[in-house]
């Protein structure tokens, strides 16, 4: 009888874990099969087309595709730096007691719901940039600004313990080479620390591709490959965002294939992240 | 007891008495919070010789040594009170810049603790934050340093090899010529042998001796043959009663006398039963 409740319970368990696994595989085949005919249909021109036409039949993704890394890349130039001095400050500076401050607000950060920072950067920041940098303020400046913010808790999370777990002996060893504070953490720690955060950076960008509702509110959705990042754009996610509720037919088939390009770049993006963290934990085990 | 080993006995035929004092204490105490760790050191450490700290383990031995280039104020809860000078130089005077002192006074740690980047680049690491730029001056100091912990003709072809990737004897040279390249006045070792075989214990012990024609030693050991085998003087710690307050433990140095001295004729009970064995 207790033999019969052990193998149970190992079933029971088993079964529920496989409900996970189950709905990526679900997801995943679901997205192929609505997707895929219109990638075989159209070939490169899907993925290299200029034009989104659906009324015509003119289904090319390609300045969604300039719009989801435009945005994203303007995310990381303005996230990434501060990300990452954020995490030596947390790491190395901050007193005890600033640290468990900082610690939960960055991690509630990450708590705001997409849609209030959508709402925020509709009222704050989109009005800002029209009025002192001219243009609607709907752009890919203002998309950045929210991205950047949004991927500030995963980079700084990531990075702050890759700093953390580098063993204390690094420090203490360049401060006893007569290294100040500031030259230790340059050219010691942060250098050692280095695969941790190329990964922190990696999942934010993630974070930032996949995104939706936050910049549907701020990019302005136009079709057109912008050319400045003052001008409007629609990325990936917003696309099928957008249209999702009306689109029939090959239209909708084409929202999937948006779909599946997203699902690669972001499939991409994990996979790297996992592979530079595990090359790290290769080389501390050689110490 | 130790036996004393030919060389030993011969290297404390020098008198070291005749020396000048590098590092002077006087009243050195230690606090961690509100334990006691050290209390009123007062000793004067030759310049050029090996001066050996021992005693039972928790003793306070590392901690001392960290009081010499001030590594115990990266430790929050530690406070120190009384002089410490390295030459004229006040170690905890108010105007002392902490990162001078510890260009003077380098440190080996226990564990080798190479940095992850080259051979190469964990020598120059220090000098290049000191200022010098020039690269033929660089590696210069690379073939000077690995020439004095006798790696050279093994690592010179290997330079650009990463640092940790050497064996656990190679790394703690390294980690000397790390401390070289900075040239140093004194070098602290924090029982620098204790993870590392026999034979590169021997080499790294060969190297001190080596190094204590030019360099002021100190060295941290739980192993009295290693004090033996290589030191001039040495210093024996413990934590016993105060003397003021027989409630309370402090670490205290108990003797610090010339290695032979100490060894074959110990002025106290206590250092007598630890180095018999009959205690720690």
């Amino acid at each position: 009888m207790k033999n019969f409740k052990e193998k149970l319970s190992g079933r029971v368990f088993l079964t529920l874990a496989l409900f996970s696994i189950l709905a990526l595989a679900v997801i995943t085949i679901f997205i192929l099969v609505q997707g895929a005919p219109v990638i075989g249909k159209h070939g490169f021109a899907f993925i290299a087309g200029t034009s989104w036409s659906p009324g015509n039949g003119e289904f090319g993704i390609l300045p969604m595709i300039i719009g989801s890394v435009a945005v994203t890349l303007g995310a990381a130039v303005i996230g990434v730096p501060i990300g990452i001095c954020c995490a030596v400050f947390m790491a190395e500076f901050a007193p005890s007691l600033m640290r468990t401050i900082f610690r939960p607000a960055i991690q509630l950060l990450a708590g705001i719901p997409s849609v209030v920072y959508g709402f925020w950067g509709l009222l704050f920041v989109v009005p800002f940039i029209s009025n002192h940098l001219g243009g609607l303020g709907l752009s890919i400046l203002a998309g950045s600004v929210i991205l950047s913010l949004m991927m500030l808790p995963t980079i700084i999370s990531i990075s702050e313990v890759s700093i953390i777990v580098l063993p204390s002996t690094y420090k203490d060893g360049a401060l006893a080479l007569g290294m100040t504070h500031w030259q230790t953490i340059r050219s010691v720690q942060l250098p050692a620390a280095k695969s941790g955060i190329v990964a922190a950076v990696i999942l934010g960008l993630g974070r930032a591709v996949g995104e939706t509702m936050a910049v549907i509110m701020v990019l302005g959705n136009a079709t057109a490959i912008p050319s400045s990042v003052l001008e409007p754009v629609r990325t990936l996610t917003t696309n099928i965002g957008i249209e999702m509720g009306y689109a029939e037919g090959e239209h909708r088939q084409a929202l999937f294939a948006t779909g599946i390009i997203l699902f690669v770049i972001i499939m991409i993006l994990n996979i790297s992240a996992q592979y530079i963290t595990r090359n790290k934990s290769k080389s501390l085990k050689i110490k | 007891m130790p036996k004393l080993s030919p060389r030993a006995s011969k290297r404390n035929s020098v008198n070291v008495s005749t020396k000048k004092a590098k590092i002077t204490t006087k009243n050195l105490n230690l606090y961690y919070g509100g334990s006691h760790a050290l209390k009123d050191i007062t000793m004067e450490i030759p310049e050029c010789a090996i001066t050996a700290i021992i005693g039972p383990s928790g003793c306070g031995k590392s901690s001392l040594l960290r009081q010499f280039n001030r590594m115990n104020d990266l430790i929050p809860i530690a406070r120190v009170e009384g002089e410490a000078y390295l030459g004229e130089t006040s170690i905890y005077g108010k105007s002392t810049d902490v990162v001078e002192l510890r260009k003077k006074i380098g440190m080996v740690f226990q564990k080798p603790n190479v940095f992850p980047m080259s051979v190469y680049d964990n020598i120059v690491i220090g000098p290049k934050h000191h200022g010098i730029r020039s690269k033929s001056a660089l590696n210069d100091i690379v073939e000077r340093t690995l020439n004095q912990v006798a790696m050279w003709d093994e690592l010179k072809d290997l330079l650009h090899k990463p640092g940790q990737e050497l064996t656990a004897g190679q790394r703690q040279r390294l980690c000397i010529a790390r401390t070289l390249a900075g040239d140093p006045e004194v070098v602290l070792m924090d029982e620098s042998c204790s993870a590392l075989d026999p034979e590169s214990t021997m080499k790294v012990e060969d190297l001190m001796i080596q190094l204590a024609q030019k360099y002021t030693i100190l060295i941290v050991t739980h192993n009295m043959e290693q004090a033996v085998r290589v030191s001039d003087m040495s210093a024996f710690l413990m934590i016993d009663l105060d003397d003021d307050d027989s409630a309370r433990k402090v670490g205290k140095l108990v003797e610090y006398a010339p290695t032979y001295d100490m060894f074959t004729n110990p002025t106290d009970k206590r250092t007598e039963d630890y180095i018999t064995g009959r205690y720690g």
